[in-house]
């Protein structure tokens, strides 16, 4: 079985885009399912189920939703393993862009839109940085030129990558990056694999359900931020 | 990277089936400057044949087409970078969000196809070449510090034709619905032609489709026909132009508060 691991920013169109790829698969003769992860709330789980695609959903809730993610997986996978499927995709929104899901020797999708703004490529950190595939939504509401400005600045921050406009309306584009995934390596047990990309640091007294502001409260791994002299009333940094 | 408008010089569409299964007797060359519209009702399989043509499909798709670069089947390499940026294309319901001036967003279009190295009075050369060729498409001048998201319909339009034409890599450019409003479609379709680019265009209007070189006909999912002009086709547009002509004249004197009169149409007379 091939794990596909698929990340992007809240309705930047993954779902949209993984049913139309997963009918392109169907019609290739290949079985997919999917996991999909997110923090509070997700109804995607339901559009899956209407076009009969195996599905769990997992709400990080309360916890970050990497570190929920990563402690999940492995059982995730093998459900798709013990179902006979041929592609298992992890779906995951809602992460910080600090972070990424993605797995060694694991293919690595990253979905962002382009009505992101040019820069926001440059803000994605890892999630974008670290993908072995980009796939561009929502191409059919913008001009062509600023399609080719957003890859552009796709292309800036991750070179290596295939970078691949997709309309998951239509379902423009799920040729190719359907052959992408079927062409991808089988992944195997995922016991002892490693992260590309490590969880961040996250030990402190709000970790712990801390609420209150203040110094008196802060404890564990906290960073300040760097204030001029002049401003700080009381001058005291940590 | 390789500029495609320079590498590929025709492109060939090959016929599969339609969706009930019919084979599609087609054997289309196009080469740049070729102008073909795309007529058919809405779903006769326009999406298809649009994926058909990015995927440069090799028989391997459920259409069973074959799409030809120069002649040749790409190699498997080329086949993938190239068939991302096979099309350009230009719809009714795409707008520009970026938040730049006219001048800022040419700039940055014209960065990423040098990859960044863009000389300061090349890019000066660039605007005002897209943005002058844009201004004769449009009643409304565009000014470069205008912002983008400022454009009216019309405008917007322009910008996006003339930059297409320009800057643009792809060497096949789509447009879907071209409407009337603000824009001197034919004129459009001339800047796009003269800069060598394979136009697409899908239209229900008479006139854009005579306009057409040649007219591909969409039925069921699959390619009913490829028609090409004749004599009385060619004789209709010019009685379709003069029939427009005089319709827009009589639009023109509306919007200039004068009476109408029952002998305005059909005389032809352009407004002075």
């Amino acid at each position: 079985m091939k794990l596909i691991t698929v990340a992007g920013p809240p309705s930047s169109g993954k779902t949209s885009m993984l049913l139309r790829v997963i009918e392109w698969l169907k019609e290739q003769g290949l079985k997919a399912g999917v996991v999909k992860f997110d923090c509070v709330a997700s109804r995607d789980d339901e559009r899956y189920r209407a076009k009969d695609v195996p599905v769990l959903l997992g709400l990080a809730g309360n916890l970050c939703p990497d570190h929920y993610f990563v402690t999940n997986i492995e059982a995730c996978a093998n459900w798709g393993q013990s179902l006979g499927l041929d592609l298992f995709i992890s779906e995951s929104a809602g992460l910080c862009n600090r972070c990424s899901p993605f797995i060694r020797q694991a293919l690595g999708v990253c979905v962002i839109d382009n009505l992101a703004g040019a820069n926001t490529p440059t803000k994605m950190g890892p999630l974008l940085k670290q993908a072995d595939i980009v796939v561009i939504t929502k191409g059919d509401i913008v001009s062509q030129a600023e399609r080719e400005v957003f890859q552009y600045q796709v292309r800036k921050v991750n070179a290596r990558a295939e970078v691949l406009q997709m309309n998951g309306l239509t379902g423009q584009g799920r040729e190719r990056l359907g052959a992408l995934l079927a062409q991808a390596p089988d992944t195997g047990d995922l016991e002892g694999r490693k992260l590309r990309f490590s969880m961040p640091a996250a030990v402190c007294s709000y970790c712990l359900g801390e609420t209150k502001i203040g110094k008196d409260y802060q404890m564990g791994n906290v960073r300040s931020i760097a204030i001029p002299e002049s401003e700080v009333s009381g001058g005291e940094t940590a | 990277m390789t500029e495609l408008n320079d590498v590929i010089t025709s492109v060939t569409l090959l016929g599969g089936r339609s969706k009930s299964g019919e084979p599609e007797e087609v054997n289309l060359r196009l080469v740049p400057g070729d102008l073909v519209a795309v007529v058919g009702p809405t779903g006769s399989g326009k999406s298809r044949l649009l994926a058909d043509i990015e995927y440069i499909a090799q028989r391997d798709t459920p259409s069973g087409r074959q799409i030809l670069i120069n002649d040749d089947t790409p190699d498997p390499e080329l086949r993938f970078s190239w068939g991302r940026r096979l099309i350009a294309q230009l719809s009714q319901n795409m707008n520009f969000v970026m938040d730049a001036t006219v001048a800022e967003f040419i700039t940055m279009h014209a960065e990423c196809r040098g990859d960044g190295n863009l000389d300061e009075a090349y890019a000066e050369k660039l605007i005002h070449e897209v943005i002058a060729q844009a201004n004769r498409l449009t009643g409304e001048p565009i000014m470069p510090d205008s912002p983008l998201t400022a454009l009216s319909g019309g405008q917007s339009r322009a910008l996006m034709i003339a930059d297409t034409a320009i800057l643009s890599d792809s060497p096949i450019v789509l447009i879907d619905e071209i409407e009337n409003a603000g824009i001197d479609r034919r004129q459009a379709l001339d800047v796009l032609v003269q800069n060598q680019k394979i136009v697409l265009m899908a239209t229900h209007d008479p006139i854009l489709a005579l306009l057409a070189h040649s007219r591909i006909v969409l039925k069921g999912g699959g390619i009913a026909g490829v028609l090409q002009g004749d004599a009385e086709e060619a004789a209709l547009l010019q009685e379709l132009q003069r029939t427009d002509a005089a319709l827009m004249a009589i639009r023109e004197k509306l919007r200039r508060g004068e009476r109408l009169s029952g002998s305005s149409l059909g005389s032809g007379s352009c407004p002075a």
